[in-house]
């Protein structure tokens, strides 16, 4: 209740660049709500504990399950005097406050159905007078969505004022807000009833069972619901069940959709429909035995599996190396489940032939193309599924063959959606056509032009008489470093390599013969050699959305190093590499090498000496492949987007990804 | 924690006069009258206090950025920024024929509005490009935006380090690019919709300030004491909100050296009959323990999240951090701009001339660049007019603006 807070909520329409003005009307009447003291009495008390909200929640609902960062904000928001300390008393304040009322066990033995899963976090943030309108903007200028909450939930007669100011702004939170103010009146006049009856709630909560408050919760739920559908909010508060009467207890779950209107339902199945879409595939967990045995009866390519098996990574599919390959080989012209062109590339894989992502990736698209190309649609099947099956089939195989790189899940993801969204007016050949070029101008775009777009980037940032380091083998890093050399940049590079691929030595003598000053060594002088360094250019094979890297094994190491000693690291990655989901660590998603690979030492008579390793029962190899490096090693990620920070995966997930994927 | 705050509001009421106390009550019956009284009381700020003036040795090696900032300052007489405009004027009038007029229009127009002190910079691009746009004879779309394009281009090269001009410039851009004449029936109301947007720039860049110092209004709590760097017009905004709104807190306002922001802060504050106290640029760290938060404008915010301002700004912030002082950067969000700087090298120095009241021996060399970077990390908040962001949300919203 502090007379100053009143204009706070002004801004609160966040408009991007040029923005007409949001003049709150000056001769809009200011409410008369300032009875609390003189502003200089400092209110170092609770503010949760004596502002109005506090009756307005009851303590029987469980507090709407936001993202934390907005929970945060809705919490530091009504802190009158927000100082650091002041800020942290209210957040261990409210803490306190949520063991009463929330039970984390109640939510997990939650028996509601999925599909309504939105529903409730919806309307439960409606009822709180939190309306998003845009998810992610409001969550990020958290001070300014925290208002708008604090605002509208603590008084009914402030709801006036917001009206006032709201009808500035744009149409639809207009009407939010209008229909919010319905509520809130009633909600006033109830408010003289309401302390008694949390009083009685307060005595029985510790009686009342986890069931009979989620029927409580339930069941303001419909009477909500039903009061919106009919309008009028006064039928809808006489015939709301009063919540505070544990002996009622409702069967919530043939009401709910009694109440509910039909439109709703549906847009929530659809709604449920388009997640599920959303929801990348789980990766199969190895360790699983009934569906690895199903996986089996399937495949085609017929593994041994290896017996060096490392307790952390059971769930990664791991197998013996090359002793299918002359087997597959030799029958490649009798198979005709797998199309040519695709079961090439799946050797390839297997066999090593074909590394690096960009380079799998186009090697699939270009199979795919061909396999389209040769495709004819079988009688009495539409094309859309058949096709889809089809690919799905060629996909398992390669998996079979490699596990697929992120990049690759992406573009296959693409190329399913371009096959959903094929007209279906569309005749064969055309379908056909289209969908080749869509392949073609993926490679083109995403990949081929977009590592154009990233060496034009990168190059600015490399001045003369620089060292650059870069790990491994990346082909968008090798392009830059010509580039740069061609335009006439004086630098020199330091090439760090690793056993047991040495994918390093070739990026040398790629450089070394364009007439670059290399210095090539191995990542055990990493922290020797990073003293000279002043940037550090690394691949990807994907970006999560969290911002980690999920690069060749050893980069995370690189990285760290280059922190240390506080040098720039810049990672070049093709915007489709972006992955949406969040990885933590590198043992969730990973790929296991050949384990003879680091056994096995080059120019030393060790036939013996493997000998005795193999049959050591002690004694397991850990050939990983990749490696994640947390967000706050990487300075910044040059993309087809431009430089951005590794905090900015997300915006470009989901500001472009969907128009390729999901539309 | 608690007491001490007490503590210190007691001791700050004991300061504040009973005057102030007097006109406290007054404002809050103004405050009851309307709840947009900041918004709608006009911006009476008074012109900068002009100090003694100081002799530059060389003007020509002085980046036109500072100069603005200089003359905003009131360092610096008019009719010598005219002549060191002059000198700076010479390399473009030999661009080719056609293409000089146009762009020594362009600069002209830049510099008639630039020498406004309450105007922004990035707010004199935009008017220089609608006088561009007004000046055209351009009859398609497709036309002005070469056109202005080019005078962008112009613009830009002929100061490479200021940011706010740059971004005034891509910014104006991106919106002509995005209001396609199909919008409209025809061209020339296409045309005269880009020049009331850009006239309406000028306001909004007023209106930013005051959302701004509103909006910080939350985080300046009583008893406070606020550390200040350099001389921004956002920053004194947000003060003198705080003030108006009787707010009880105290200042820290560094020298800022060599051009005396601080002193000239400080005066602007002892107006407003805020406690003032002025220390040295290398006493920040000894009295950070008393500073409660720590304000500063920026010259630019770039995408990393962090904030390119005057020098001295990293350290200030890097003190901060190690003592857990929150930094809170206040800019408009026509200072974000598509840049990222990878360390304090990466941007193009803005050289400025500096007085040691004794002379240099010629072997010695002087670090003239105006302004550091400060990173994202030691940033706790930005306050803009689309918000409090947090540093890393201001690369989406420059995604959001220029792809």
């Amino acid at each position: 209740m502090d007379p100053r807070r009143g204009p706070l909520a002004v801004p609160k329409v966040r408009r991007v660049g040029f923005f007409t003005s949001i003049e709150p009307s000056p001769e809009t009447p200011r409410p008369n709500r300032s009875l609390s003291g003189p502003a200089e009495a400092i209110t170092s008390s609770s503010p949760l504990s004596d502002s109005p909200s506090g009756q307005f929640i009851s303590p029987v609902q469980i507090p709407p399950s936001r993202h934390h960062s907005d929970n945060l904000a809705s919490r530091a928001a009504p802190v009158p005097v927000p100082g650091p300390s002041a800020f942290r008393r209210q957040l261990a304040n409210d803490r306190a406050l949520h063991v009463g009322s929330y039970n984390p066990v109640d939510s997990l033995l939650g028996t509601s159905p999925p599909s309504s899963n939105g529903e409730v976090s919806e309307d439960s943030g409606s009822l709180f007078g939190f309306q998003r309108s845009d998810s992610a903007k409001l969550s990020a200028s958290f001070p300014n969505g925290g208002f708008d909450m604090t605002m509208r939930v603590r008084a009914p007669q402030e709801s006036e004022a917001k009206v006032a100011i709201a009808s500035t702004s744009d149409g639809r939170k207009k009407n939010v807000e209008a229909s919010e103010r319905h509520y809130q009146a009633g909600e006033g006049e109830s408010v003289a009833a309401k302390p008694r009856k949390e009083k009685e709630t307060k005595s029985l909560k510790e009686k009342t069972s986890k069931a009979e408050r989620r029927a409580i919760q339930e069941a303001q739920r419909a009477a909500k619901a039903s009061a919106k559908g009919e309008g009028s909010k006064r039928a809808g508060e006489s015939s709301r069940p009063k919540p505070s009467k544990p002996a009622k207890q409702p069967q919530p779950k043939k009401e709910a959709p009694q109440v509910t209107s039909s439109v709703s339902e549906k847009r929530a199945v659809s709604v449920e429909k388009e997640r599920r879409m959303d929801v990348p595939q789980t990766q199969m967990q190895y360790d699983d035995k009934s569906r690895v045995d199903k996986a089996k009866r399937r495949s085609v390519v017929e593994q041994t599996e290896s017996k060096n098996k490392v307790e952390l990574f059971l769930h990664l599919p791991q197998y013996e190396r090359g002793n299918q390959l002359p087997n597959l080989s030799s029958n490649i012209f009798s198979l005709d489940t797998i199309h040519h062109a695709v079961y090439k590339v799946g050797l390839q894989h297997l066999a090593g032939d074909i590394s690096g992502d960009n380079a799998r990736c186009i090697a699939m698209l270009h199979a795919f193309q061909e396999a389209i190309n040769d495709y004819t649609t079988p009688p009495m099947k539409d094309l859309t599924m058949d096709l889809t099956a089809k690919i799905n089939g060629y996909v398992s195989f390669l998996i079979e063959c490699r596990p697929l790189s992120m990049s690759m899940g992406n573009a296959i993801r693409f190329l399913k959606n371009q096959i959903r969204k094929l007209p279906v007016d569309l005749s064969e050949p055309e379908a056909k056509a289209s969908l080749c070029s869509e392949i073609g101008r993926f490679i083109d775009e995403k990949i081929l032009l977009a590592d154009k777009v990233i060496v034009q980037h990168a190059v600015t940032k490399i001045r003369d008489g620089e060292v650059l380091l870069t790990y491994g083998f990346s082909c968008v890093v090798e392009m830059i470093l010509l580039y740069a050399h061609e335009i006439g940049r004086k630098f020199r590079v330091v090439i760090v390599d690793s056993r047991p691929n040495l994918e390093g030595q070739k990026l040398l003598r790629r450089l070394v013969t364009r007439g670059l000053d290399c210095t090539y060594t191995h990542i055990n002088a990493v922290s020797y050699i990073m003293g000279e360094v002043t940037r550090v250019f690394l691949g990807a094979s994907s970006i999560f959305s969290n911002g980690t890297l999920y690069s060749k094994v050893g980069t995370a190491c690189v990285a760290m190093v280059a922190n240390a000693f506080s040098v720039p690291v810049i990672v070049c990655c093709e915007a489709y590499k972006f992955h949406e989901r969040v990885l933590l660590d590198s043992i969730c998603s990973n790929e296991l090498g050949d384990p003879d690979a680091i056994a096995n030492v080059p120019l030393r008579n060790n036939k013996k000496h493997s000998k005795t390793m193999d049959n050591n029962k002690n004694l397991q190899f850990l050939n990983l492949m990749y490696d994640s490096t947390p967000a706050e090693y990487i300075s910044m990620i040059v993309t087809d987007y431009g430089m951005i920070p590794p905090t900015s995966i997300p915006v470009i997930v989901r500001e472009y990804r969907r128009e390729d994927l999901l539309l | 924690m608690d007491f001490l705050e007490r503590a210190t509001e007691t001791h700050l009421r004991r300061i504040f006069s009973r005057k102030q106390l007097k006109r406290k009550k007054n404002l809050k019956s103004m405050w009851r009258r309307s709840a947009s009284f900041i918004l709608d009381r006009s911006s009476n700020s008074p012109p900068m206090a002009d100090t003694t003036q100081t002799p530059f040795q060389n003007p020509d090696a002085i980046s036109a950025y500072y100069q603005t900032r200089a003359a905003h300052h009131g360092v610096i007489t008019s009719d010598w920024l005219a002549q060191a405009q002059a000198a700076v004027e010479q390399p473009d009038s030999s661009v080719s024929d056609l293409g000089a007029e146009r762009s020594f229009n362009v600069i002209d127009e830049f510099n008639g509005w630039r020498k406004q002190p309450d105007l922004a910079e990035a707010v004199a691009a935009i008017r220089a490009m609608a006088a561009v746009i007004r000046a055209s004879e351009a009859t398609t779309m497709m036309e002005l935006e070469i056109e202005l394009k080019k005078a962008s281009d112009t613009l830009k090269s002929w100061d490479k380090t200021s940011i706010s001009l740059t971004a005034g410039c891509d910014l104006f851009i991106r919106y002509v690019t995005r209001t396609s004449a199909l919008e409209y029936e025809d061209f020339n109301s296409a045309k005269s919709r880009l020049l009331e947007r850009a006239e309406k720039f000028g306001e909004i860049s007023c209106k930013a300030r005051k959302i701004i110092a509103m909006l910080s209004q939350d985080f300046i709590f009583d008893g406070c004491t606020v550390l200040v760097h350099g001389l921004s017009r956002v920053v004194l905004e947000v003060l003198k909100t705080a003030a108006q709104n009787n707010k009880l807190f105290r200042v820290l306002c560094t020298e800022g050296r060599p051009d005396g922001t601080g002193v000239l802060l400080s005066n602007e504050l002892s107006k407003l009959d805020i406690p003032v106290k002025l220390l040295l640029d290398s006493a920040v760290a000894y009295s950070m323990d008393e500073v409660d938060m720590v304000f500063v404008g920026a010259d630019g915010v770039v995408e990393s999240g962090g904030i390119i301002n005057m020098m001295g700004t990293y350290q200030i912030a890097l003190v901060a951090h190690s003592m857990n002082k929150p930094v809170y950067v206040a800019a408009e969000s026509y200072k974000f701009a598509r840049l990222y700087p990878l360390d304090q090298k990466d941007m193009a120095p803005a050289l400025r001339p500096i007085e040691f009241g004794v002379k240099i021996p010629a072997k010695v060399e002087v670090e003239r660049s105006a302004r550091d970077y400060t990173p994202p990390q030691y940033l706790t908040l930005l306050f803009t007019d689309l918000g409090v962001l947090s540093p890393s949300v201001v690369s989406d919203e420059l995604i959001q603006l220029y792809l």
